[in-house]
C-alpha cells in the first residue's frame, strides 16, 4: 500500500482544469437555466440522483464524475444519499410508468428551494423509448425541469458543465 | 468472410416433448437459456454440455395455456411470470402466479397479447412471508441511496441477520419488446444498444449476429475481429469499475480511486478508437459503424500496456490489505450446486465452480481463433468474485493484444438488405456479466416481427436472495455490488 500511496504523492494530480466560464457549451446551458442556484445557495450544491428508467448508461457517466479526472467535489458539488438532504435532483431515464410515483415522491421529499436537472436524451422526451406504453415521455412530464443536459449518455464533461451552469445561470 | 450462425432450428413440439425438456432441465441434464413467447407459442432455448448449438423448442398454446416450466424448474419462474404479464398466456401448474413486470401501472395489460385496458388502480403486491419471534421487515427502494438503478428489496431480519430477502423488480420496464415489433433493423439495433448501458457492446453484437443469421448475410472478417475488440474493452472497463466499487463498499477508497483512473483511461481510448466512450451504436448489422484507424490501434496498444503495468500493483494492494479481505472473504457465499442449477453464467457462476463461457462453449468468431483461459474458483464468496474479475481483466488484456496483432484487413461492413422471405435466428454472446441471448424473427420485408432479449441477470438475481441469507444487513451492499446484476437489462 505504501508504494501506491507514495506514487500518488510523487506524480502530479490527474485532475483536469475546470471548463472556462465562457466555454460555449456551458454558456448555452447557463442561458437555459430557469433559475440560478447560486442566488439562493452560494457555491455549494447537494445532488440526489434518481434513475427513473435509464438503461444505466447515464449512471456510469455520473459515477465517472467522482474519478480523479473530473473530481466533482472540488466545485462544492456532492452526491447525497437522501432527497431530504438535496438541493438538486439529477434525473435520468424516460420515466417509466412503474417509476413515476417514486419520482414524484422523491421530488416531494426534497426541501425547497430545489432544482431538477433532466440528464440524457431519454430524460428529455423519452428518447428511443418514446411512444412506449410503459413510459410517460420525459422528466418534464412528471416534475418541473430547470435544465436539460443532452447526450446519450451525457459525457462526464457535459454533466460537469451542466452542473456548473446551474450555479452560474442567469438567475431568476 | 465469416459464415453466419446457425439459423432458426426450432422444433415444434407437443406436450410430451415439452414436459420431457422440463425434466431434462430439472435433472440438470440441460441448462435453461431462455423462456419466452412469440404470439401464441411458448418457446424455450436449452443448452447442454458438449453441444455447440442451442436447442429451441416451440409449444403452441392450447386455449392460451402451456405447461408451467417453473413448476419443475424454479429458475424459469420469473421468466414465466414476465411471459404471462406480456402475453396474457397462462402457465398451467405454476407455483407463483403473481405478476412480475406489470405493476398495474401501464394503460394496457398484456402488451404483446390482446392489449386490453388495464384496471384503474394497481393492486398491492404480496411479498413472501417469514415468521418467527422478533423478526422485522426492512423495505429498501426503488430509489436507493447510491447512484444506481431502481429496484425494491424486502428484507426480513432477525436483529442484524437477514432471514429472507425478496426482490421486486420491473421498475425500469420500458416496453422494449413491443417497440421492437414492426421496427426496421436500424431502429432495432438502436434499441438493443440501449437495453443495458454497461453491456451495450454485447447486446449490439448479439442483435447484429441474430439479424445477419436470419438474413443469411456473411460479415467481413475485420468487422468480426473489431467487434471482439470492443467486447473485450467493455469487459475490461466494467471489471475495473466493479473491482474498485466492491472495495469502495468496504470503505477502501484507495482501490476505488485507482481502478476509476484505469476505467476512465479505457473509456477515453474507446472514444478515440470507436467514437463513443461506451461504444454505443458502434456495431451495426452487417459489420461495424466505424473502422479502426492506425492512430486508434496505437492508442489501444498504449492503453493495454498502461493497464498491464498498473494493474498488478492494485492486485497486490487488494491481496495485502487484511482489513479489506476481512470484509470480502466468506461474505455472501453462493452455493455452487445452486448456481449450477440456475445455469448461472458470468463472473458469479464462475466464482462458484461453474465453467460456462459462451465464447468457449458456444464458440463464435473470432474467439475460435484466439487463445484465452476461462478462470474459475469454487469458494463463491465476494472475494472469489473479485478474483475471477481480476483474472478476467488479465485475460481480456491478452485477447486485446492478440486482436491488435492479428487484426485482418479489408472492409468492415456489408449492406444489409431484406431477403424477401421471413427469417429467424438467435445468438448467444458473452458479455461482462454473462451470456446475452437474442432470438429474432424477421418478416419478409426485413422488419422485426419478434425480438426477445434475455439478460444474464435473470438467472443471477434470484441467487443473490440465497447468497445474502444469514449475512448481516450491513453486508448487503458489498454482496450486491459483487453480483452487480442489471436492472434495466432484466426489466427491459
Amino acid at each position: 500500500m505504501r508504494r501506491v500511496l507514495l506514487e500518488g504523492v510523487i506524480h502530479g494530480p490527474l485532475t483536469e482544469s475546470a471548463p472556462d466560464a465562457d466555454d460555449p457549451e456551458l454558456v448555452a446551458l447557463a442561458q437555459e437555466v430557469k433559475s440560478a442556484a447560486t442566488a439562493s445557495l452560494g457555491r455549494s450544491l447537494s445532488i440526489r440522483h434518481v434513475d427513473a428508467g435509464s438503461c444505466n448508461g447515464c449512471e456510469l457517466e455520473i459515477h465517472a464524475l467522482g474519478n480523479a479526472f473530473y473530481d466533482l467535489e472540488r466545485f462544492g458539488l456532492r452526491f447525497v444519499a437522501s432527497p431530504r438532504h438535496a438541493d438538486v435532483l439529477l434525473v435520468t431515464g424516460p420515466v417509466t410508468r412503474n417509476m413515476r410515483e417514486a419520482l414524484e415522491r422523491t421530488y416531494a421529499a426534497t426541501p425547497a428551494p430545489k432544482w431538477v436537472i433532466a440528464s440524457g436524451a431519454c430524460a428529455k422526451d423519452g428518447g428511443v423509448f418514446a411512444g412506449s406504453y410503459a413510459i410517460t415521455g420525459g422528466v418534464g412530464d412528471v416534475v418541473p425541469v430547470d435544465l436539460h443536459i443532452p447526450g446519450c449518455p451525457p459525457s462526464p464533461a457535459a454533466l460537469l458543465k451542466g452542473l456548473l451552469a446551474l450555479m452560474q445561470g442567469r438567475g431568476g | 468472410m465469416t459464415t453466419p450462425d446457425e439459423i432458426g432450428g426450432e422444433r415444434e413440439v407437443g406436450e410430451g416433448a415439452w414436459l420431457e425438456a422440463m425434466q431434462r432441465l430439472a435433472s440438470g441434464e440441460a441448462r435453461l437459456v431462455s423462456l419466452w413467447a412469440d404470439g401464441a407459442e411458448a418457446r424455450m432455448a436449452l443448452s447442454s454440455a458438449g453441444r455447440a448449438d442451442l436447442e429451441l423448442l416451440s409449444y403452441s398454446c392450447v386455449d392460451g395455456a402451456f405447461p408451467s416450466v417453473g413448476a419443475a424448474h424454479p429458475p424459469a419462474i420469473r421468466l414465466e411470470r414476465a411471459l404471462c404479464d406480456l402475453h396474457g398466456l397462462r402457465a398451467v401448474g405454476a407455483r407463483d402466479t403473481r405478476p412480475w413486470l406489470d405493476h398495474g401501472r401501464w394503460p394496457i395489460r398484456h402488451p404483446l397479447g390482446a392489449g386490453e385496458a388495464s384496471p384503474a388502480a394497481p393492486e398491492p403486491y404480496a411479498f413472501l412471508a417469514a415468521e418467527g419471534a422478533g423478526l422485522h421487515q426492512i423495505p429498501v427502494g426503488p430509489v436507493h441511496a447510491g447512484i444506481i438503478e431502481p429496484g425494491h428489496f424486502r428484507f426480513h431480519a432477525s436483529g442484524e441477520t437477514v432471514v429472507r430477502l425478496e426482490e421486486r423488480l420491473g421498475y425500469v420496464h420500458k416496453g422494449v419488446d413491443r417497440l421492437m415489433s414492426g421496427a426496421d433493423l436500424t431502429r432495432g439495433a438502436q434499441l438493443a444498444c440501449r437495453v443495458s448501458g454497461d453491456s451495450t457492446v454485447a447486446y449490439q453484437i448479439a442483435f447484429a449476429r441474430a439479424a445477419e443469421a436470419a438474413l443469411g448475410i456473411a460479415v467481413p472478417r475485420r468487422a468480426v475481429w473489431l467487434r471482439a475488440l470492443m467486447a473485450e474493452l467493455e469487459r475490461l472497463a466494467n471489471h475495473l469499475g466493479d473491482i474498485g466499487a466492491i472495495c469502495n463498499d468496504a470503505s477502501f477508497s484507495l482501490m476505488h480511486a485507482h481502478c476509476g483512473i484505469l476505467r476512465e483511461r479505457v473509456l477515453r481510448a474507446a472514444k478515440g478508437a470507436f467514437g463513443h466512450r461506451l461504444m454505443m451504436d458502434a456495431v451495426a448489422p452487417g459489420g461495424v459503424a466505424m473502422d479502426l484507424n492506425l492512430g486508434g490501434r496505437q492508442a489501444l496498444r498504449d492503453l493495454a500496456t498502461l493497464v498491464r503495468d498498473r494493474f498488478p500493483r492494485l492486485v497486490e494492494l487488494y491481496d495485502n490489505t487484511a482489513s479489506l479481505q476481512d470484509r470480502t472473504v466468506g461474505a455472501g457465499v453462493l452455493d455452487g450446486e445452486l448456481a449450477q442449477r440456475f445455469g448461472c453464467g458470468g463472473v458469479i457462476g464462475r466464482a462458484s465452480g461453474g465453467a460456462f463461457d459462451a465464447r468457449r462453449d458456444h464458440p463464435y468468431a473470432p474467439y475460435d481463433e484466439l487463445r484465452f483461459d476461462v478462470p474459475t474458483l469454487r469458494e463463491g464468496d465476494v472475494n472469489a468474485r473479485v478474483w475471477v474479475r481480476i483474472r478476467e481483466v488479465e485475460e481480456s488484456l491478452r485477447l486485446i493484444a492478440q486482436i491488435l496483432d492479428r487484426l485482418p484487413s479489408g472492409p468492415v461492413r456489408v449492406e444489409v438488405a431484406p431477403s424477401g422471405a421471413p427469417g429467424e435466428a438467435h445468438a448467444l454472446v458473452e458479455g461482462f456479466r454473462g451470456d446475452v441471448f437474442v432470438s429474432l424473427r424477421l418478416a419478409a420485408d426485413g422488419t422485426i416481427a419478434r425480438c426477445h432479449l434475455r439478460d444474464p441477470s435473470w438467472f443471477q438475481w434470484p441467487l443473490l436472495e440465497a447468497a445474502i441469507e444469514n449475512n448481516i444487513v450491513a453486508d448487503f451492499p458489498i454482496c450486491n455490488k459483487s453480483f452487480n446484476c442489471s436492472y434495466s437489462g432484466h426489466d427491459l
